[in-house]
């Protein structure tokens, strides 16, 4: 990758001193990708929570189903978070996940005989590589961060089936009795009266969730992803004067920029959420709905 | 080599007994169970401690929240958002590389050398970070619950002349605690399954001493297969899920015992902290 800011005076980085070696310390390509690390993590934000909610509406959805195997699966997925730590998921499905794909391709393309499992290795043929290995490096870098948003997915959506579950059995019964006896289907009780009256109850949930969410993107290192924690070790770890720009041991200060951008980020959510949490909460039979209407008469 | 010789040659790996050399090839289904549950000693370790000094220093930190002082309340304040605000992934990484930098002979005081490097070990550092972290979030959940403690419980306490540290002891703090429970007990799975990340995180495991999700991710890696070892794991921590809310049942219903019919059951719905 170029030099996207490549100022004149930093061709000699060694003739620089104080404040303009920072400046050019602080704009060279590999700062340029750490800068751009940040935008991955509010890529899997922005891709991840509305994958999460669709799978946790599912997930209530199956629970309150009335065909019994579709209810067992819904109790399971809602129920599979509260025993085990998320990082298990988080490790364990990008490989089970990696590993069935490559699986299915093998057996679609590969035309030998020999079994995929040979005692500790996991042997494909060159053709059901995934990516393929002669794809580029974006191909590969790709191809993991997809991995990691499903997991990430499949973890928080199962969180979010739990919230959507609870705030549907909130919604009063009286309100969907109403719905009945003006003759309206099952279906369209969900679609007209449930689906819209649950959301004021499943937002302080939903809120905590987005949170807990924040609070888990950098797990992407773990992942194999170049996110803020990669290049926060890479470029913090100490240089030599082989380097163009040597400097000792900076890890601490790249993590403490890393906290600040987390405290930000959950400060600012935090702030966007309460108003969310007024404007959904009017009009409804609850305490914040009356505290609501008892302040605007 | 039989099941029972591998337990008593593994079963306390992760503390540094036994077998020094793990399996490098032939795992059996034995080595898994008996290695992962080893590791699970640490995860027990820094759950247990954590909770227990965290519980004391929490009730501190949500009755200075409550403080009229200024002095009091802000820095209990900031400390709550500080390490609520961040990840703990971030915490962990950010205390290794700060006692990493504490001078390696040890600092003087008094003519005394006080030792450091042991503060950069997982045993200690890690504890300290997990023992924050578990402070700030039931602070957070004790502050709550100090808040909607009824009014009327306090007017009773002071109609009986009950003031000060003793209305505290003796009316406040069980009503605190009651409401708290609940909670509480999401918070203690949450720090409980959290221990995980000690050993991904920035500490090392020193001789391949780890907890349990770090021997489940040596299996998966070297076998390939990771549809063995992380179930195994995952087996052990609802387990001990299970076992965990069961205590907390116990003392649940011990806060409610004055209430009749109040506490048939502690309902663990993970969603509500963090």
């Amino acid at each position: 990758m170029t030099v996207p800011l490549m100022i004149s005076q930093c061709a000699d980085p060694a003739s620089l001193q104080g404040l303009s070696w920072l400046m050019c310390y602080l704009t060279t390509g590999k700062h340029m990708l750490f800068y751009a690390s940040f935008g991955v993590v509010l890529l899997l934000l922005a891709v991840t929570a509305p994958i999460a909610l669709l799978f946790g509406f599912g997930g209530a959805m199956a629970s309150r189903s009335r065909l019994l195997p579709v209810r067992w699966f819904g109790k399971l997925y809602t129920s599979m978070v509260r025993g085990v730590p998320d990082i298990i998921f988080f490790l364990f499905v990008p490989i089970a996940l990696d590993q069935a794909l490559e699986w299915t391709r093998h057996q679609m393309l590969c035309d030998t005989d020999a079994p995929v499992r040979q005692g500790n290795d996991f042997v494909v043929c060159a053709a059901a590589k995934l990516p393929l290995s002669t794809s580029p490096e974006w191909v590969h870098q790709t191809y993991g961060f997809i991995l990691a948003v499903i997991a990430f997915s499949i973890v928080f959506g199962a969180f979010a089936a739990n919230v959507l579950y609870g705030a549907m059995q909130a919604v009063p019964r009286a309100q969907l009795e109403t719905a009945e006896a003006y003759g309206m289907s099952q279906r369209q009780v969900n679609r007209r009266i449930l689906i819209p009256q649950m959301w004021s109850y499943a937002i302080p949930g939903l809120s905590n969730l987005w949170m807990i969410l924040i609070k888990a993107t950098p797990l992407l290192f773990l992942l194999g992803i170049e996110d803020i924690v990669y290049w926060a070790r890479e470029l913090g770890g100490a240089k030599t004067s082989a380097f163009a720009y040597p400097h000792p041991d900076w890890r601490l200060y790249y993590f403490l920029g890393i906290l600040v951008f987390y405290l930000a980020m959950t400060w600012g959510s935090e702030k966007i959420l309460a108003r969310l949490t007024r404007r959904l909460s009017a009009g409804q039979a609850t305490m914040g709905g009356e505290a609501l209407r008892k302040g605007a008469a | 080599m039989s099941c029972v010789q591998t337990i008593s040659d593994y079963a306390l790996r992760s503390i540094g007994m036994g077998e020094r050399l793990l399996p490098r090839s032939d795992f059996t289904l034995c080595q898994q169970f008996t290695l992962i549950g080893s590791g699970l000693i640490w995860n027990l370790y820094f759950a247990f401690l954590a909770l227990l000094v965290g519980f004391f220093l929490a009730n501190g930190l949500a009755v200075a929240k409550t403080s009229p002082s200024r002095w009091l309340r802000k820095p209990a304040d900031w400390f709550i958002f500080l390490f609520r605000g961040s990840p703990l992934f971030i915490q962990f990484f950010l205390a290794y590389e700060a006692l990493v930098m504490l001078p390696r002979a040890g600092i003087e005081v008094l003519g005394i050398t006080i030792e450091t490097s042991w503060l950069t070990r997982a045993w200690a550092g890690a504890l300290i970070v997990l023992i924050l972290n578990t402070t700030a979030y039931s602070a957070q959940i004790f502050h709550g619950a100090l808040m909607s403690v009824p009014k009327g419980d306090i007017e009773a306490a002071d109609a009986y002349g009950l003031t000060g540290w003793h209305r505290f002891r003796r009316v406040v703090w069980p009503t605190m605690m009651r409401l708290a429970w609940p909670s509480y007990t999401n918070e203690a799975i949450f720090l409980f399954h959290a221990t995980t990340l000690v050993f991904f995180s920035g500490f090392p495991a020193f001789q391949q001493k780890g907890d349990s999700l770090y021997y489940a991710s040596y299996f998966a890696d070297k076998t390939f297969n990771p549809f063995v070892a992380y179930p195994i794991v995952a087996g052990y921590f609802i387990i001990c899920t299970l076992i965990l809310i069961g205590l907390f049942g116990i003392a649940n219903r011990r806060l409610n015992r004055h209430l009749p019919g109040a506490a048939k059951r502690l309902k663990y719905r993970p969603q509500i902290v963090r």
